[in-house]
C-alpha cells in the first residue's frame, strides 16, 4: 500500500467510516434475530451468514482486501480450502458414525 | 544488516547470530544429537523385545535394582522415541538445519527475509527440546501414551503428558514462524531470472513443507491447548460420560469424545509424514542430477506431482482412524483419497529413476545413499497400500506391519536421503572433504541392518502382532512362529548402531582436516555451488549476487566446453 | 548488504516482505482457531442437549464489547492512515484510543469471567462452559499480545519514524492486519458461543 496518494487514502477514510457503522449495525441486528423463535438449524444458518458479512467487511476494507496482490489471494485461498476440510470433513465423520 | 566489518563477540557471531548458515548448523547439530538420542532409546527397548525381562546391559541401573525395564519405562521409551525422531530429529534437520542453509543460497538471498526470527525459531526449538528431556525427569517419567497421545489414556496418563504438551506447544510455534519465513523468503527473494520454473527441486521441496507445515500444525496445537485444558483445568473435551478407570467412575462432566483429539491430530500427523518425506526428495533429486551429470527427467512432473500430493495431504487423515467406528461413506471416501495419493509417489519414484537412464552415473557416497533411498522409499510406499485399503487395514492396524511400513519410509527413506545431504553440502559448509572410504561403509552397513530391522516387521504384523508390546508378543499364541525374530531386529539394530561410528568418526577427522580450496568439487550447477565460497561469506553470502540464466541442472548441454552450465552462465 | 523488500514492493509480487509473512501467519492462526471451532462443532454434534448461550452468559455486556472491539479496529486503521497523511500526531491519538479500548475489552472479560468463578462456573463445569473458557481465552492471550505491540510502537518503538518513516508505517499497516483478525475472530466466536 505503499504507492498510495493523500487523495486516496482520505478516500479510504470516508470507506473506513462506513464500514464501522455497518459493522455496529449488523451487530445489534445479530443479537436481534437470536431472539428470534426459529429453529436451532435457522438460527445457525443466520447467525453465520450476519458474521461472514461483518467479517468480509473488516477483512475487504479494513484489512484492505479488496485491492490486495494476487500472491494473498492465493494464500487465502488454499487457507480457505483447509479450513473449510478442517470443520466439514470430521463433522461428516460423527454424523456417518456407526451407530452401536 | 549492513555490511560493517565490527568485531563480534563469540555469542554474537555463534549463539545469537542471525546469520541463516549459523542457525542451519545449530539446528543441524542439535537435531542429529536428537536422533543418537532416540536411536539409543529404541535399542533400550530392543534389549527388553528380544531378551524380555533381562537386565538392560550398561544402562540397567536407571531401571532400578533389578536393571530390568518395567512396561510403563518401555511405553515411555517408546513414546519418546517416536516424539523426538520425528519433531527433534527429523524434521528439524531436513527442514530447519538443511531448508534454512540452503534454500537462501540456492535462489540467490543473502539471508532469509526475517533474520532475527529465525533466531528465535531456532532458540523456541531448543527450548522446545529442554522441555520434551524435563519429561524424563518428572514424577512418573516421559510421555507413555504413544507419540499419537491418544485420549482417554493420554488424558490420565502421569506429569510427563502435560510437559509433553508444553514442549509440543513450543516446538510447534518454532515450526509455524520457520515456514514464515521460508514461504516469504522463496517467494520474495529469488535473484533476478530465478523464475518459478528455474527453481531447483530441493527448493521447491522446502517451500511445500512450509505451506503444510503453516497450515497443518495449528489443529493440533489447538488439541494441545484442548488436552492442556483436559488434564489441568478438569475440562471433559476428550472424556466421555462415565468413564471407569481402576474400578472407579471419573466424576468429570462427561460428554466429550476420544476421537475429536485423533482428527485434530492427524489432520496435523498426516500432512507431517509428507513434511517428513519431501526434503528427502528434495535432496535426492540435487544428487541424482549432479550424480548423473543429465538433467532430471520429469522437472515439471516432478513440481506438478509434489504440488499435487501437498494438497491431498490433507484430505486423506482418517486412514489413520478405519476402525473407530466410522461409517462406511466417509471410510469410502478416505480410502479413496489415499489411493489417489499414491499416483504423485509414484511419478515422483518414476521421474528420479528414468533420471538414471543413459546417464553417466558417479557412485560417490552422496549418491549411494541417494539410491539406496529409492527402492526403500519404494518398498515402505507400496507397503502403505494394502493399510490404506480399509478392509485390508482391519487386520493390520496397529501391528508390526504399520511399524516396519513407516520406517521404510522416514529410516532408510528419509534418514538415508538426509546423510546423502550431509555427505553431499560438507564440502560447501567446511571447504573440507569427508572420508570417502568411511562413507562407503557407513552405506553399505547401514544398508544391511536397515533391511535387517525392518524387513522382518513385516511377517510378524501379518501374524498379528500388535504394535507396543512390552513383552514383544510373548503372551499371545498366534506370535509364537514369529517371535524368534525380535532377537534378530534387535541385533540388527544394535549392529546399524555400530555402523553409526563409521560416520561419527568420519565427521570428526573430516571437520579437522584439511581446507581442500576447492569451491565446487562436486561440479555441480546451482547457485550454492557455483556463486559462493565453500564456506560462503559470512555476511551476504555472495561477493557479486547472481543473476539466473537457465534452468537447475544443465549438465552435458551440448556444445558446452564443460560437462556442466552454472545457473549464472551467461546465455 | 540489505535484506531487499523490506520496505519497497517486490515488482513481480507487489508486496513487501512483512506483509506477505503477516498475511501467512494470519492463515495460521485461521487454522488454529479453526481447530477450536471445529471442536466445538464436533462436540456440540455429539451430545443431545446443549445450552444455549444466555444460560451462562451476560449477553448485553458481550455486545458492548464486541461494539469496543469494532470500534478499536477502526481507530486502529485510522491511525494507519494518518500515517500515511504524515500526521504523526493523529497516529498517537487514534494507536492511544485503540489501546483504551482493548484494556476496556479486557476488563469486561475480566468482569464475565471472575462473575463465573464466584457462582462456581468453571471450565470443568460441563463442556460448553469448558469449551466457552477456552476459546475466548486463546482470544484473550490474542487480545494482550496485540496490546503489547500496539503499546511498543505507540512509545518506545516511536522513534522509527524520525529515522524510517516509511518501514514505520509499514510496520503499522501490519500490526493493523493482525489487530483486525482478531476482530474478525471475535465476530465468529461472539454468535457461536453467546447467541447459538
Amino acid at each position: 500500500m505503499s504507492e498510495l496518494t493523500p487523495e486516496q487514502v482520505k478516500h479510504h477514510i470516508k470507506t473506513y467510516v462506513l464500514v464501522f457503522v455497518s459493522l455496529a449495525f449488523l451487530t445489534i441486528v445479530t443479537v436481534g434475530i437470536s431472539y428470534l423463535e426459529v429453529s436451532v438449524g435457522m438460527g445457525i444458518t443466520l447467525a453465520l451468514i450476519v458474521a461472514s458479512i461483518k467479517g468480509s467487511l473488516v477483512a475487504c476494507y479494513f484489512m484492505h482486501l479488496i485491492d490486495e496482490k494476487v500472491t494473498i489471494y492465493w494464500t487465502l485461498i488454499a487457507t480457505v480450502v483447509a479450513f473449510l476440510i478442517l470443520i466439514f470433513v470430521p463433522l461428516s465423520a460423527i454424523l456417518d458414525h456407526t451407530k452401536i | 544488516m549492513s555490511s560493517e566489518h565490527h568485531k563480534q563477540s563469540f555469542l554474537t557471531k555463534y549463539i545469537w547470530s542471525t546469520d541463516h548458515k549459523v542457525i542451519g548448523i545449530q539446528y543441524g547439530i542439535t537435531s542429529l544429537l536428537w536422533l543418537l538420542f532416540g536411536f539409543l532409546l529404541m535399542m533400550i527397548m530392543r534389549y527388553q523385545l528380544a531378551y524380555p525381562e533381562s537386565p538392560i546391559p550398561f544402562v540397567g541401573s536407571l531401571f532400578g535394582e533389578s536393571g530390568i525395564l518395567p512396561s510403563e519405562m518401555y511405553n515411555s521409551l517408546g513414546a519418546m522415541h517416536g516424539t523426538i525422531m520425528i519433531f527433534l530429529g527429523v524434521v528439524p534437520l531436513a527442514f530447519g538445519a538443511f531448508g534454512n542453509y540452503f534454500v537462501p543460497l540456492q535462489i540467490g538471498a543473502i539471508d532469509m527475509a526475517f533474520p532475527k526470527l529465525n533466531a528465535a525459531s531456532y532458540w523456541m526449538y531448543f527450548v522446545g527440546s529442554v522441555i520434551m528431556a524435563i519429561g524424563f525427569f518428572v514424577p512418573g517419567g516421559a510421555a507413555n501414551s504413544g507419540w499419537t497421545s491418544y485420549p482417554p489414556l493420554s488424558n490420565i496418563a502421569t506429569t510427563g503428558q502435560t510437559v509433553w504438551l508444553l514442549g509440543m506447544v513450543m516446538l510447534i510455534t518454532s515450526s509455524l514462524l520457520g515456514s514464515v519465513n521460508i514461504l516469504v523468503t522463496v517467494i520474495q527473494l529469488r535473484a533476478e531470472g530465478m523464475t518459478w520454473m528455474k527453481l531447483p527441486i530441493f527448493v521447491w521441496t522446502q517451500f511445500i513443507t512450509a505451506f503444510l507445515l503453516l497450515l497443518a500444525f495449528p489443529p493440533l496445537e489447538a488439541a494441545g491447548v484442548l488436552q492442556l485444558m483436559d488434564r489441568l483445568a478438569g475440562t471433559s473435551f476428550f472424556m466421555p460420560s462415565g468413564l471407569v478407570v481402576s474400578g472407579e467412575v471419573l466424576t468429570n462432566a462427561g460428554g466429550g469424545s476420544p476421537l475429536l483429539w485423533q482428527h485434530l491430530f492427524w489432520f496435523l500427523a498426516h500432512p507431517e509424514v509428507y513434511v517428513l518425506i519431501l526434503p528427502a526428495f528434495g535432496i535426492v533429486t540435487e544428487i541424482i542430477a549432479n550424480n548423473t551429470r543429465k538433467p532430471i527427467w520429469g522437472y515439471n512432473a516432478l513440481v506438478y506431482a509434489m504440488v499435487f500430493l501437498g494438497f491431498m495431504s490433507f484430505i486423506v487423515w482418517a486412514h489413520h482412524m478405519y476402525i473407530t467406528g466410522m461409517g462406511t461413506s466417509i471410510g469410502a471416501f478416505f480410502q479413496t483419497t489415499t489411493m489417489i495419493i499414491s499416483i504423485p509417489s509414484v511419478v515422483i519414484l518414476t521421474t528420479l529413476l528414468l533420471s538414471l537412464w543413459g546417464g553417466s552415473i558417479r557412485f560417490n557416497t552422496p549418491m549411494l545413499f541417494a539410491l539406496g533411498f529409492i527402492p526403500m522409499f519404494g518398498i515402505g510406499g507400496l507397503t502403505g497400500l494394502p493399510l490404506g485399503l480399509a478392509a485390508a487395514d482391519i487386520h493390520l492396524h496397529d501391528t508390526y506391519y504399520v511399524i516396519g511400513h513407516f520406517h521404510y519410509v522416514v529410516a532408510p527413506g528419509t534418514i538415508f536421503a538426509l546423510f546423502a545431504g550431509i555427505y553431499y553440502w560438507f564440502p560447501k559448509m567446511t571447504g573440507k572433504r569427508t572420508n570417502e572410504t568411511l562413507g562407503k561403509l557407513h552405506f553399505f552397513f547401514s544398508m544391511i541392518f536397515m533391511n535387517g530391522i525392518f524387513m522382518p516387521m513385516f511377517v510378524q504384523g501379518l501374524a498379528g502382532v500388535s504394535r507396543r508390546l512390552w513383552d514383544g508378543g510373548e503372551t499371545y499364541a498366534h506370535a509364537a512362529d514369529v517371535l524368534y525374530l525380535n532377537e534378530v531386529m534387535s541385533v540388527s539394530a544394535w549392529l546399524l548402531g555400530l555402523a553409526q561410528i563409521f560416520f561419527i568418526v568420519n565427521m570428526i577427522i573430516s571437520l579437522f582436516g584439511k581446507k581442500t580450496g576447492e569451491k565446487n568439487p562436486w561440479n555441480a550447477t546451482t547457485l550454492e555451488w557455483t556463486d559462493t565460497t565453500s564456506p560462503p561469506l559470512g555476511h551476504g553470502n555472495f561477493e557479486v549476487v547472481p543473476t539466473v540464466y537457465r534452468g537447475p541442472y544443465e549438465y552435458n548441454v551440448p556444445g558446452d566446453d564443460q560437462d556442466f552450465t552454472p545457473q549464472s552462465k551467461k546465455v | 548488504m540489505d535484506i531487499p523488500y523490506t520496505v519497497k514492493n517486490r515488482p513481480d509480487t507487489g508486496l513487501y516482505n512483512g506483509k506477505l509473512g503477516i498475511w501467512l501467519f494470519l492463515a495460521s492462526e485461521v487454522m488454529l482457531f479453526g481447530g477450536l471451532f471445529s471442536a466445538y462443532i464436533f462436540l456440540r454434534t455429539g451430545v443431545e442437549s446443549w445450552p444455549s448461550g444466555s444460560e451462562y452468559l451476560d449477553i448485553p455486556l458481550a455486545t458492548l464489547n464486541t461494539l469496543f472491539l469494532i470500534t478499536s479496529s477502526v481507530t486502529m486503521v485510522m491511525s494507519w492512515a494518518s500515517l500515511k497523511l504524515n500526521d504523526f500526531n493523529k497516529f498517537k491519538i487514534y494507536a492511544g484510543i485503540t489501546l483504551l479500548l482493548a484494556c476496556a475489552f479486557l476488563v469486561i472479560k475480566y468482569f464475565e469471567y471472575s462473575h463465573k468463578f464466584h457462582v462456581g462456573y468453571f471450565p470443568s463445569y460441563n463442556n460448553f462452559l469448558g469449551i466457552y473458557f477456552t476459546m475466548t481465552g486463546l482470544h484473550v492471550l490474542h487480545i494482550i499480545g496485540g496490546i503489547i505491540v500496539i503499546f511498543y510502537f505507540w512509545i518506545p518503538g516511536a522513534k522509527m519514524w524520525e529515522s524510517d518513516p516509511e518501514r514505520f508505517t509499514n510496520r503499522i499497516e501490519i500490526v493493523g492486519l493482525y489487530w483486525h483478525f482478531v476482530d474478525l475472530v471475535w465476530s465468529f466466536l461472539f454468535p457461536t458461543l453467546y447467541l447459538l
